[in-house]
Order: structure tokens, then sequence, then C-alpha cells
């Protein structure tokens, strides 16, 4: 009896030790990454800080128990501002071009062109282009198998505004909530997935 | 040099153009035709990579890396630096002057500089420690553009050359080696930055894509050899050698980090827990890449 509780409370000061050493692990990799970086154009030093999405699911490998995963996503959705002439559809063919163009954010952007949305490089989206990544899953015929309704509409722009408001540790990044993409933008590439003309619906 | 070999270069930066022109047709506009290819659910291969293919079958046997390895061998014997001595007293981890083998056996723990170093950081070390040349100067340009080859370079093309098919074997036996490998497993996944990225978003999964670029899924023994196979690699895109120090220096730009020091620990850390992952893999050498 004696060893066995021995043994849990070793085991319970094992577990202790091993997470107080895994926390220090990551606290002097962080310390080491700013000790070693510099700002280099648009990418200044405060992006090696974590904000709480980032952290969450950092320290969670990704699983963030679902209570906090729940409350974060509201949040993050609380974050989306949508247009405010309520219409959610652009122009397809711009849109399209924004999908394309995988310029945007690095320390060799800036400079006033505008930024891109990498989306091929992720998703499978017009029948055109078949040299796309796949991380993300196929948008090919997204209106035509999931509906061009008002509510689909806004869905889809809130999702490309800030993919975190639906799966908090998505690996799609938040081009509305980090400046990346403008409004009308996001309106062009709603149009793009979801007017019933883009080639996407063909 | 045979001609051959001279041929093949030749025709490699003809390719190199070829590339360079249809990468930048690629940022302009959208590509027009494969229309065709539309009811194809995956993707298929661009002809770069179709090209790439071809002429890495051609050159297997005659890397155009050699080429590299010559001058990075020349350069490491002659008397060189404000102290004009030559590298061959420079210890790579083995002893004074040996080469042979240690470029798979680094990262590892330099008690001398009480550092964490990968090949290249222990290269600029020797320079600045038996050579003479300022640590700064070597930091301000330190990646092959156009024309201009940098010497730590070449030397590490050199220095990689001498574990050709030799075991991957990166030590763990140091305290200090085994905290690199945990620090770099950190850098790894944590993500930050406006697009939230880590070097897991990009990989940590096995057979993803970023348009046809394949990504090796690092956290994995078989991703991991991807990764470290080739490098120091001959790259296609720009015709330009360039080292694991570029590769990692353009992924955290990729990353929409701010930049990482040259040759600093964190780099030697995240190589640390690469080559780490890739221990027991036969290493062919220095090569070529898309
Ligand atoms: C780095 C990868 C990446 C990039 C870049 C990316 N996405 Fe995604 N996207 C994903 C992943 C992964 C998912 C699925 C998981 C999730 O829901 O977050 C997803 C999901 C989506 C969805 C929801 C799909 C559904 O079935 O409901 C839409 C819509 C979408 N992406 C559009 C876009 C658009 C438009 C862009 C460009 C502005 C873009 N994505 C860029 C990775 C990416
Ligand atoms: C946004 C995407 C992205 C991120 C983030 C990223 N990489 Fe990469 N990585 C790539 C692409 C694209 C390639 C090129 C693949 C090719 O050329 O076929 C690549 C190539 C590599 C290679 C060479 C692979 C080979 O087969 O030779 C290594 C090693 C590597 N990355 C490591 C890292 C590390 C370490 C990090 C984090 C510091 C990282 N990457 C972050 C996209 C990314």
């Amino acid at each position: 009896m004696k060893t066995f509780q021995a043994s849990i409370l070793g085991a319970a000061a094992l577990a202790i030790a091993f997470t107080a050493q895994a926390q220090d692990y990551r606290a002097q990799a962080i310390s080491m990454m700013k000790r070693d970086f510099h700002a280099k154009g648009i990418a200044h030093m405060d992006r090696l800080n974590e904000d709480a999405v980032q952290l969450v699911c950092n320290r969670s490998h990704d699983n963030p128990p679902k209570d906090v995963a729940e409350r974060l996503q509201q949040d993050q959705l609380a974050t989306v501002q949508y247009p405010a002439d309520g219409k959610y559809l652009g122009d397809w063919q711009a849109g399209e071009k924004i999908a394309q163009n995988g310029a945007g954010m690095t320390w060799k952007d800036g400079g006033g062109k505008p930024n891109g949305g990498s989306c091929y490089n992720c998703h499978q989206i017009g029948p055109a282009t078949t040299s796309f990544g796949d991380i993300g899953n196929s948008l090919l015929h997204f209106g035509k198998t999931r509906g061009y309704g008002a509510d689909m509409q806004k869905y889809v722009y809130g999702k490309i505004y800030n993919a975190k408001a639906y799966n908090l540790c998505s690996k799609m990044p938040r081009f509305g909530h980090s400046g990346t993409l403008t409004e009308q933008q996001i309106k062009d590439l709603v149009a793009l997935l979801l007017d019933p003309n883009s080639p996407v619906n063909k | 040099m045979s001609s051959i070999k001279l041929r093949a270069v030749v025709a490699l930066s003809g390719l190199a153009l070829v590339c360079a022109a249809q990468a930048a047709q690629k940022e302009a506009a959208p590509p027009k035709k494969a229309a065709a290819h539309a009811k194809k659910p995956a993707a298929a291969k661009d002809p770069v990579a179709a090209d790439f293919e071809k002429f890495h079958e051609i050159m297997e046997e005659d890397s155009p890396a050699e080429l590299f390895e010559a001058k990075g061998a020349e350069m490491w014997k002659a008397k060189r630096g404000p102290n004009h001595v030559s590298l061959e007293k420079c210890n790579l981890g083995l002893g004074p002057g040996v080469v042979k083998g240690a470029y798979v056996q680094m990262p590892r723990y330099f008690a001398d500089a009480g550092q964490m170093m990968d090949a290249e950081r222990r290269i600029v070390y020797c320079m600045v420690t038996l050579q003479g040349f300022k640590e700064a100067d070597l930091a301000k340009k330190p990646f092959s553009k156009g024309s201009y080859l940098p010497d730590p370079v070449a030397l590490v093309t050199y220095v990689a050359g001498q574990s050709r098919n030799m075991k991957i074997a990166v030590p763990q036996k140091l305290p200090q080696e085994r905290a690199a490998y945990k620090l770099g497993e950190e850098v790894f996944n944590y993500r930050a930055g406006p697009w939230d990225f880590s070097c897991a978003s990009c990989h940590g999964e096995d057979g993803k894509r970023i348009r046809t670029q394949n990504l090796p899924n690092i956290t994995t023994k078989e991703g991991a050899n991807r990764a470290f196979q080739g490098w120091p690699g001959y790259r296609m895109t720009g015709g330009l050698m360039h080292t694991l120090q570029w590769r990692m220096n353009d992924c955290f730009r990729q990353q929409r980090f701010p930049e990482p020091g040259y040759a600093t620990e964190t780099i030697a850390d995240l190589l640390t827990y690469m080559g780490v992952n890739a221990n027991g893999y036969l290493y062919k050498g220095p090569g070529i890449k898309r």
C-alpha cells in the first residue's frame, strides 16, 4: 500500500516536472526566436507574439477543450465586420485574380500592391486551374452543391474574413481579421464561390 | 570538366530561364489552358515539374552540385582571410581537419563555442576564428543571387559532398543536443504571425501540396529524410546553389514571420529537430531541387 501510494505520488511529481520542463522549452524557444529574428520590411517583430487563438492552439496541439474552443470561436465570430450595405456578392472575375495571387504580408510584400488570398495554394477552386494545393478541401462546384442563399453567402464571407470563427485551429488564415483582404476583395471571392455564373459552379 | 557535364550545365541554365519565366508568368496571370483536364480530380503535373523529372534522370549521375563541391574544396584548402590561413584546421566535430562524415553528424554541440552548430554555422565560426573574417560581413549577403556565390555556400557544399552515401547520424548524446531537439520541435510547432502559420501548418501532414509542390511531413522519419536529402541543392528555379540556411529563411518568409538571423541558434535547433528525425537514412549528397 505504502509503495503504491508513493509511486502514485512519484508519478504525479514526475508529470508535474515533465509539464514544467515542456513549458520551459516552449518559453525558451520563444525567447530564442525573439533574440535571433529581426524586423524586415512590413514583417515586424510583434509578429512573433501569439494572440489568444494562436496560444490556445499552440498549447493544446490544435486540440483545445471543446468549451474553450466554442467560447473563443464566438469571440472570433464577433470580430467579423459584415458589409454595411448587406450585399455579399462582388465580381467573380476579380475574385479569381485574388484567389490566384499568392502575394501578401511577407517581408517582400507591401509597397502599395494589393494583397492576394493564396487560395489556390490550398484549395481546388475553378476548373481551369490544375495546379492547386490540397491543404484545404476542394471548393469546385461550391455553390452548386451547398446552395446560393443569403445564409450561405454570409457564412462564406465570415469564413474568409475569420476562418477561426468556425474552426478554432484551422490551417486557413484569417484574411479580414489580419487586414490582408479588404471588404471588396472578400465580396469578390464570395462571388467566385457563389455566383451561379462563376466557372466554379458550371 | 567533361564535355557531357558542361553540356548538361548549359542545358540546365536554359531550363532555369524557362522556369523563371514561367514563375513570373504564374504570378502575373492565371494560366488559361488546361480546361481539358477539368474532370481530373487530382492536380496534373505542371510543365516545370515534368521538365524537372526528365532532367533529374539525366543528371542523376552527374550533378551540377559537383562543380560547387570542387569550388568549395579549393576554397577550403586556400590560405584566405585577414589571417591568411586555410580551413584545414577547422574542427567540424570529428577533430581538426576531419571533413569526411562530418556533415551527416551535424548539428552538434561544440564546447569551444558553447553552441549548437549546423554545418554552415560551424564553417562561419571557423572563418571568423581561424581566418579572421568578420561575422557581420558574412551575414550581410549570405544567399546566392545572380552570379554571386557566397563563400559559405561553396564550403558547405564541399563539406556535404564528403558525407555522400553515409548514414545520417545527428548526435543526441549531450544534454545540450537533446535540449536543442526539444527547442527545435517547439520552434517547428510555434504558430504565430498574421497568417497563423507554423512550420507544421505546411509540413505536419502526409501527402500535402502547395500548388503542385509536394510538402514533406517533417514530423515523420521518412518526411524528415526527404527534407534532408538533396541539400545543399542546385535549384532549377533561378539556377542557384542554396543551402538549408536559405531554405529555412524562405520558409519563414512564407510563414509571414520576421527574418531569422543568418546562422543563428534558432536555425541550428530547427535543423537538429529535422536531422535527428532523419537519422538512419543514407545521405545521397548535394543535389538538385526544383
Ligand atoms: C494555408 C491553407 C489555406 C489557405 C491559404 C486558404 N484556405 Fe480555405 N480552408 C483551408 C482548410 C484547411 C479548410 C478546412 C478546414 C476549416 O474549415 O478550417 C478551409 C476551408 C475553407 C472554406 C469552407 C469550406 C466548407 O466546406 O465549408 C472556404 C469557403 C474556404 N476555405 C475558402 C478559402 C478562400 C476563398 C481562400 C483564399 C482567400 C482560402 N480558403 C485560403 C485552408 C486554406
Ligand atoms: C506557407 C507554407 C510553408 C511554411 C509555413 C513552411 N514551409 Fe517549408 N516549404 C514550403 C514549400 C512550398 C516548399 C517547397 C517545396 C518544393 O520546392 O517542392 C518548402 C520546402 C521546405 C523544405 C525542403 C523540402 C525538400 O523536399 O527539399 C524544408 C526542409 C522545409 N520546407 C522546412 C520548413 C520549416 C522548418 C518551416 C518552418 C520554419 C517551414 N518549412 C515552413 C512551404 C512552407
